[in-house]
């Protein structure tokens, strides 16, 4: 104990028996950074930080929202107009969805352009995926709450996707609702489940953070670290850069919130639900979009469904297409097997990449347009080039695109302005640093 | 990986106090979050205060007409019994000559009635906030005929005085006013 790092008596006594003081220093404070990190690598925290936002005030608008039909619709009402500061909570917890969204996308892009899904990341990449796939889960489910016509008709379009399953399909339906048609019992299991899952995503985010720390970040230029001289103590380089980070998130966000606060939503889900009157349009939130592109562009006549009409309806077909846009991630590491990670030195990748990036914005336009000419056609080609990009795209480049050559360090490029021929003469001094 | 203009920087100015700008930053800092955190947490522990919607109905309006002299009353407001007595002329006189140096918490009757006729007290023991017993006909009235609470045995007075027992303090009496005669508003 005497030779304890921590000088205060008490921290010392406790992390002798409870070895959390060692823990943070470890991870935090000795934990080595690359010090070439860019402003997208502050994403990943943000994210964590906005998780923490809506458990918080989820946990908050729990003590006032009532899980009945009869009543939810009305206590959103009252925690909008009676509770105190209610419309601030609300409005946090409602843009803070669509802020999670917007953090968690870029997040993921930034892994994609500068390939942090490759070896050694790939169980990192993945239980990135799987957070995606439970934060979705996690949205659908909030949304359904407080009973609006938006929320109604939306659990009831996601749920009848489970009766494109062919025999079991309508008693899964049946078993989601607790009943034969969107009810009570559905609103209180979407409740329930609703505040489970962000504690289940706070136990994935930790294996997804331990998963990090085992090989530390990638970097934009994608090389491994090699020295000391490569990396700098996540804290306080990174903490400080973080919490700027934070700063100027926060500014947008909460200018959305006082003054903006109903942009991303539908005006719809103010009207209480009414299962007799469907909506003439109807839309999902604005995170789902390309996914419900790609849902609608399976059409009996779709170019993209005929070679598999012969194996399933164009129901099953979009639905499991719909999936496969997520679970073609899982498999990412795979299908790219170029040994370059960062797009910075893969000329093709990058100009693949942002076409990717346009292709997504397309899915999410025509997502938000009535079914129908010309947007079902933009959305089928729109669909079979996300999935030709991950399934023929990306593996073929891994065979013929000619890259860049790598700087041999971190530092190289920081030192000498730009990588040079003479970099392995410059390396060799650091490397034994 | 600190770099030497900034320890350079540091000593030049503040090594003989021992203090340095830096320090100084980090405090201010610091104070500057904390506040900021404590004005972002406030809302969420505000929301936990009465809403707006049961601040509106927290008065309640009694109809005193059918209250016969000596009878008392139950009403609830804000979710606690209040007790309404109309008391007799022999309740008013032992109530309102008690030597006040007697009392564990001294107060004039003349205080805790605005007409003597009407006693409106709150019918929560100050001790562990059971009700007294002594509205309702044939209850036990204690031994100074006012209330008495069956948890640990306090005795009331007729202007709701504690006398005996372990409660430290006489029934609150609740803001109230008379709208007429006949009708009052409590709270």
């Amino acid at each position: 104990m005497s030779d304890s790092k921590f000088k205060n008596p008490i921290v010392a006594w406790i992390d002798y028996r409870l070895p959390v003081f060692s823990f943070m220093e470890h991870e935090l404070h000795e934990y080595p950074t690359p010090k070439n990190l860019n402003y997208w690598w502050n994403f990943g925290s943000l994210a964590g930080i906005i998780l923490v936002i809506m458990i918080v005030t989820g946990i908050v608008l729990a003590m006032h929202y009532t899980a009945h039909t009869a009543f939810a619709f009305d206590s959103v009402e009252r925690i909008m107009r009676d509770v105190n500061y209610g419309w601030l909570i609300r409005y946090i917890h409602m843009n803070g969805a669509s802020a999670f969204f917007i953090v968690v996308y870029i997040h993921i892009f930034r892994g994609m352009y500068f390939g942090s899904y490759k070896s050694p990341r790939e169980i990192l990449w993945i239980l990135g995926v799987v957070i995606l796939l439970t934060m979705m889960a996690t949205a659908f489910l909030g949304y359904v709450l407080p009973w609006g016509q938006m929320s109604f008709w939306g659990a009831t379009v996601i749920t009848n996707l489970f009766s494109a399953i062919p025999i079991v399909g309508d008693s899964i339906v049946t078993l989601l609702w607790g009943g034969f048609s969107v009810d009570n019992p559905t609103l209180n299991r979407f409740f329930s489940l609703h505040y489970l899952m962000p504690f289940v995503l706070v136990g994935i985010v930790v294996l997804h953070i331990v998963a990090l720390h085992q090989h530390g970040s990638n970097n934009p230029i994608g090389i491994d670290t090699k020295s000391p001289q490569d990396t700098i103590p996540f804290h306080p380089y990174y903490t400080v850069k973080d919490m700027f980070g934070l700063g100027v998130f926060l500014i947008l966000f909460f200018g959305f919130v006082f003054f903006a606060p109903n942009f991303f939503g539908e005006p719809d889900n103010y009207i209480e639900a009414n299962p007799l009157v469907t909506p003439p349009h109807i839309v999902p939130e604005w995170y789902f979009l390309p996914f419900y592109a790609i849902l609608r562009s399976f059409t009996a006549d779709a170019v993209i469904y005929l070679p598999i009409s012969w194996l399933m309806s164009a129901k099953l077909a979009g639905v499991l297409a719909m999936f496969a846009s997520i679970m073609v991630l899982f498999i990412l590491p795979w299908l790219d097997h170029s040994p370059v990670r960062s797009a910075r030195f893969r000329p093709l990748y990058k100009q693949f990449f942002w076409l990717l990036i346009i292709d997504c914005i397309i899915l999410g336009i025509c997502g938000a347009k009535p079914a129908g000419a010309p947007w079902t056609y933009i959305a089928q080609a729109a669909t079979a080039y996300y999935f030709l990009h991950f399934i023929v795209i990306i593996p073929l480049l891994g065979f013929f695109e000619k890259t860049k050559p790598l700087p041999t360090s971190i530092s190289e490029p920081v030192l000498k302005g730009g990588g040079g021929s003479s970099s392995a003469a410059n390396a060799k001094p650091m490397e034994e640093a | 990986m600190v770099s030497s203009a900034d320890t350079a920087g540091d000593g030049a100015h503040g090594a003989e106090e021992g203090e340095t700008r830096r320090d100084f930053l980090m405090l201010a800092t610091g104070a500057f979050g904390a506040f900021g955190a404590a004005a972002g947490a406030w809302p969420l522990i505000d929301q936990m205060n009465p809403a707006a919607d049961t601040l509106a109905a927290s008065t309640t309006e009694v109809n005193l007409a059918p209250i016969k002299p000596g009878q008392r009353v139950l009403v609830k407001w804000q979710g606690k019994p209040v007790f309404i007595v109309r008391r007799t002329k022999a309740q008013i006189e032992a109530a309102s000559s008690v030597n006040l140096a007697n009392l564990p918490d001294p107060e004039l009757d003349a205080k805790r009635a605005l007409k003597p006729e009407w006693l409106i007290v709150v019918g929560v023991c100050t001790h562990l906030g059971c009700i007294p017993s002594g509205t309702k006909q044939g209850e036990l009235k204690g031994e100074f005929g006012g209330w008495f609470c069956p948890c640990h045995g306090s005795h009331y007075d007729t202007s709701g005085r504690i006398r005996k027992g372990p409660a430290p303090k006489n029934l609150p009496v609740p803001a109230y006013e008379f709208l007429s005669d006949k009708l009052v508003k409590i709270g």
